[in-house]
């Protein structure tokens, strides 16, 4: 018949419903026989784990919004009533709070795998840009999350990134206004966030969708860097990724776990365990620590609009990475000097954190500009010459060659 | 592989710089509080009830003058092994404003259900009372400050003569683990400050380890069945784990890799 999908699916009601609307054919197409490189090793399941973790986030999300109250009167009491009066309302509190920290880990991750093994290059240049627009995303999600339970720390630290976007030329302090919805963070600023908090992971689950026709598209990087070439090189995404996956789900669960039940306060601040008060400013006004390299680069500047550009930059760069990063070679196992720099750049993002989470003073103010000066360098400078003059190792066939010296000779 | 290699530096610089980064918040706060032992640290920690039990006499005769707690229950006295008759009791002795059948304010006593009986209106009243300082609600008390229980603890047995050349502001008491080291708060806390009903000597060091036991049960009343349940999923998680990698193994067999 014209316009019905030829469904090869045996089963009556399936392919009845098959070649009306082909979902099973498209699932068995994307995640069943699937060809994908034979030779992931365990860091390309954090796709998998950010997945997962998304869900998760939803899920208990959308239980909590049932309990919670955006007023700056109750938002605080409201969180402690699900903490003590809703049945595994600490559980479910705990378990979307130390969430965050899980997401930022897994897709931190993520992101520093498909850094090491050149993910971003030609042809997978939209399926990056995608990523680093999810990541974006997740940051003003989290950010705003934090500031529901109307802590302390919730609070100024609202007031404190708000107040960055004064720093832009004529139309900063409108913006700032209208982000607050009045003239301070304050009862309308709260309903805003909730509000946002709720839709943003939504637009999230889009994006991730884009992301995810885009890889079925250029189909996945692998540790060599190099593209199947035919059937020996690839398995079908199921069984194979299905479970190998499912081992990697398994073992993040348990470190989820380990901070819910037994460190559920490990990445908080114990300032948030009292009430917003516009009053009084706690010692340190300190981010989320998965904003902390960022909030160094912001303080490395002396000029306000200087450090807010800085910040957005940081981010911008991971944006036109893959025309940054000239060499034609993916994998950082061909190139040696690459290899090192990653692992330089590495420390340079762990240091960032450390000074963001410090006073500016003293020798913080000087490790913060000496890395924030070398982030940069490393992308705007080091990757560019690099592909010019890096002498990369000879790279294999073929995937099955490399995984096989002996059977493919 | 380079996994492993991954692996080892990411744990090495995990291990080096993650706690400068979480504990750095007070760089130029640097007073180190000496740490108890506590039954309800570790993993498998629960309250001891007998010390919250003392604890919660001594909030009841001395901290509740002054502190709140305003979002604690009575009922969850239960936790720290009340019965219903002594909580129903412990909570009649508070009247709580209410709307009497006439429609006049009107007053009734407590139920288990009720918040703790705060001794102050408001903040304004706790302030004008307390010389301009606002003694902090007691609820979350021990999450709310660096340290937790132990910092209760050496806040309590903390107090001591202010060093020479140390100016004391008017009404203010010097206490080395305090924040600037002056603090509202006189000295609350004593031997032989409360007379224990199980016999218990009421030493200062006692009394400030009791009163930190019942806050920090305060704070976190979900903290056994949340630690007792946690144990449980991670068994589970272990036992599924070696089930899943075993399968994969299995599925991979055939694989050369």
């Amino acid at each position: 018949m014209v316009g019905l999908h030829k469904s090869e699916f045996k089963n009556p009601v399936i392919n009845w419903i098959d070649t009306r609307l082909p979902l099973f054919t498209m699932m068995s197409k994307e995640y069943g026989v699937f060809p994908t490189p034979k030779n992931f090793n365990y860091f390309w399941n954090f796709g998998a784990l950010a997945m997962v973790n998304l869900v998760i986030m939803i899920v208990t999300g959308i239980v909590l919004a049932m309990n919670y109250d955006p007023n700056t009167g109750n938002a605080f009491e409201s969180v402690e009533r699900i903490m003590r009066d809703v049945n595994y309302g600490w559980l479910l509190r705990y378990v979307h709070a130390n969430g965050a920290s899980m997401f930022f880990i897994v897709v931190y991750i993520h992101i520093f795998r498909g850094l090491y093994y050149g993910s971003y290059k030609k042809p997978r240049e939209l399926l990056w840009m995608i990523g680093v627009v999810i990541l974006l995303l997740m940051m003003a999600t989290g950010f705003m999350g934090y500031v529901l339970p109307w802590g302390q720390m919730s609070y100024w630290g609202a007031t404190v990134i708000t107040n960055l976007f004064s720093a832009i030329p004529v139309v900063g302090d409108s913006i700032v206004t209208l982000l607050w919805g009045g003239f301070s963070v304050d009862n309308p600023t709260l309903n805003r966030f909730f509000s946002l908090h709720y839709l943003l992971p939504f637009v999230i689950v889009g994006v991730v969708f884009l992301h995810i026709v885009a890889l079925h598209i250029t189909g996945s990087n692998n540790p060599l860097g190099i593209e199947p070439k035919d059937k020996q090189d690839t398995l079908p995404f199921h069984p194979y990724y299905t479970i190998k996956d499912s081992v990697g789900i398994c073992v993040y669960l348990m470190v989820f776990a380990v901070l819910v039940f037994f460190a559920p306060g490990f990445f908080g601040d114990p300032a948030n365990w009292t009430p917003a008060n516009p009053l009084v400013t706690p010692a340190a006004i300190v981010p989320e620590w998965y904003f902390l390299p960022f909030y160094a680069i912001l303080r490395a500047v002396p000029d306000k609009l200087g450090g807010v550009l800085m910040m957005f930059g940081a981010i911008a760069v991971l944006f036109v990475l893959p025309w940054l990063d000239t060499s034609p070679v993916r994998s950082a196992k061909f190139r040696p000097i690459y290899r090192l720099l990653f692992w330089v750049l590495i420390v340079c993002c762990f240091v960032l954190g450390a000074v963001g989470a410090h006073h500016p003073e003293g020798i913080w103010v000087i490790l913060g500009r000496v890395c924030t000066a070398y982030y940069f360098l490393h992308f705007l400078v080091l990757l560019p010459l690099l592909g010019k003059f890096e002498k990369t190792l000879p790279l294999p066939e073929s995937i099955s060659q490399a995984v096989l010296p002996a059977a493919a000779e | 592989m380079n996994i492993k290699r991954f692996a080892i530096l990411g744990a090495v610089f995990g291990a080096l710089l993650l706690p400068a980064t979480f504990s750095a918040a007070s760089a130029e706060e640097e007073i180190s509080l000496p740490k108890q032992d506590w039954s309800f640290s570790g993993p498998f920690g629960s309250y001891d009830k007998a010390s919250a039990q003392r604890g919660f006499q001594i909030y009841k005769e001395v901290c509740s003058a002054c502190h709140s707690m305003k979002l604690g229950y009575y009922r969850e006295l239960a936790g720290i092994g009340l019965s219903e008759a002594q909580i129903k009791a412990v909570a009649a002795e508070q009247t709580f404003p209410t709307i009497g059948d006439d429609g006049q304010p009107a007053e009734r006593p407590g139920t288990p259900a009720d918040h703790f009986h705060s001794p102050f209106p408001n903040d304004k009243a706790a302030r004008a009372a307390n010389n301009g300082a606002l003694p902090p609600d007691q609820t979350l008390l021990t999450n709310a400050r660096e340290g937790g229980a132990d910092y209760i603890y050496a806040l309590l047995t903390g107090y001591e003569d202010a060093p020479a050349g140390v100016k004391l502001g008017d009404g203010m008491n010097y206490n080395k683990y305090f924040p600037g080291h002056q603090i509202g708060m006189a000295a609350p806390l004593s031997d032989d400050r409360v007379e224990y009903a199980d016999g218990t000597k009421a030493t200062l060091k006692q009394e400030a380890h009791d009163v930190a036991t019942f806050l920090a049960y305060m704070s976190n009343p979900e903290l056994e069945t949340r630690k007792r349940l946690g144990l449980r999923i991670l068994m589970f998680l272990a036992a599924l784990t070696c089930v899943t990698y075993a399968v994969k193994r299995q599925i991979w067999s055939d694989v050369h890799h």
